[in-house]
């Protein structure tokens, strides 16, 4: 199927496990896509070529680069962003409260981008070490909180727990 | 930084695929994960009129191992690749070395024949296929052919690969029964593409010794016959000879120290690792 330059072309998907839908060039980045297409603010724009992790999301329950994706290639894929963490009721999720608790978070920028990564990543590392943790955030980059307190606030969230 | 605009074809059948890179050569790339292309359209170094996603294709989502080594075929992720039990036994510079690949984010749409055919002389993956050897399976609509590792990288981002073809698959050799292999890598933080990566591969008659992030494409060595006494000699005086690129995150001269010291430490440790079968 040849989907036209300059055209938008309609796209379906799942997102945060509620069905979307909207148009695309193809050349529309997903990050583009969730921020003006659905207005979901969550994810963030950072160098748009796949170093910074600050637009992280999960594809199919994998973490993955949302600059580096085309919207178009998502139909009928489930796409999870930040905005899935936190409850019904805007609760934290115990991983938000860990971030909260240990101050892992100073702008916030980044943050998206890394508690999407950790999110996929700690459901298959369920009790890693502190340089297991520091290694799975070479994805992501923060400049002004550092990552003391990041890799705390995992630390926090590993020891007591998913029910903390 | 968004992408030149460019017409998108999702292939239904590898026959469609072809016929569209028949039809628009040079005009046309291959989005397999888009890890390494991605970045380049985003940054407008290639601007193609068409880009061809062969993701959808199920016959393209294989990977294999056997006696006489590991093959990938174009869907397969590098995460997919390398979270294969098999690796470890089948290709063992492949099992230690993958990890220093890109990222978690990145690994797990990008594939290993995508960054292959990408032939970024600082990505690991053309380092490895260079120094454990074997072939990219080439496949156009006219017809298949296989091009030994040695002949498969031609320059900076320049591959073999005809406009019309696609690397259909890669075929990674066994290595060598008994023999010991190592990786070392140093970049600005783990994942980034390598300032210098270092891998070798040591059997009973000698030892290959290959580097990344030196020249347009991965800077192979065979020392045949080479013992661990004369190992500091041969490193050093192969190092003194390179002539390695200068940029800004590394001058010529920070490089080739780097591939005195990697080159010897990969080259012993591949040495001490050798086992008798």
């Amino acid at each position: 199927m040849l989907y036209k330059k300059g055209q938008r072309h309609a796209v379906s998907f799942t997102l945060n496990g509620k069905p979307v839908s909207g148009e695309a060039e193809p050349r529309m980045l997903l990050v583009d896509f969730l921020r003006h297409e659905l207005g979901v603010t969550g994810t963030h724009v950072g160098c748009e070529h796949g170093v910074c992790g600050a637009c992280t999301v999960q594809i199919d329950g994998e973490p993955a680069r949302a600059c580096l994706t085309y919207a178009l290639r998502l139909e009928g894929r489930d796409v999870r962003t930040v905005e899935a963490l936190a409850g019904e009721d805007d609760a934290l999720s115990p991983l938000q409260q860990a971030f909260k608790r240990n101050h892992a978070l100073q702008c916030g920028f980044c943050t998206p981008g890394i508690l999407m990564t950790l999110d996929a990543w700690l459901k298959t590392h369920p009790s890693p070490n502190e340089q297991e943790i520091r290694e799975a955030l070479s994805g992501n980059i923060c400049r002004c909180t550092g990552y003391a307190a990041i890799v705390r606030a995992v630390l926090d969230y590993v020891a007591k727990g998913r029910h903390a | 930084m968004k992408p030149a605009a460019f017409d998108y074809l999702r292939a239904e059948s590898l026959g469609e695929a072809l016929d569209a890179l028949t039809q628009y050569g040079e005009d046309a790339r291959v989005i397999a994960g888009g890890q390494s292309l991605g970045p380049m359209l985003n940054m407008r170094l290639s601007a193609p009129a068409v880009l061809v996603d062969i993701m959808g294709l199920p016959e393209l989502d294989r990977i294999e191992f056997s006696d006489d080594g590991a093959m990938a075929a174009a869907g397969a992720t590098q995460a997919r690749f390398m979270g294969r039990l098999e690796l470890r036994r089948a290709q063992p510079l492949l099992h230690e070395a993958m990890p220093w690949i890109g990222h978690v984010q990145t690994r797990s749409r990008g594939t290993v024949c995508g960054s292959l055919a990408n032939a970024d002389p600082a990505a690991e993956l053309p380092l490895l296929l260079a120094v454990v050897g074997g072939a990219a399976i080439a496949q156009s609509s006219s017809g298949q052919r296989a091009i030994p590792a040695t002949d498969f990288f031609l320059g900076m981002f320049e591959t073999a690969l005809q406009p019309d073809e696609l690397l259909l698959a890669v075929k990674f050799n066994a290595p060598t029964p008994g023999a010991g292999v190592a990786f070392r890598e140093v970049a600005e933080r783990h994942g980034d593409f390598a300032i210098v990566a270092a891998a070798a591969a040591a059997d009973a008659d000698g030892v290959t010794l290959g580097f990344g992030g030196l020249d347009d494409r991965p800077h192979v060595t065979r020392f045949d016959g080479l013992n661990k006494a004369d190992a500091k000699q041969a490193v050093t005086d192969l190092a003194a000879g390179l002539n390695p690129q200068s940029d800004p995150k590394a001058d010529a001269t920070y490089r080739r120290r780097l591939a005195r010291e990697l080159g010897l430490e990969v080259v012993l440790k591949a040495m001490e690792r050798r086992h008798a079968v």
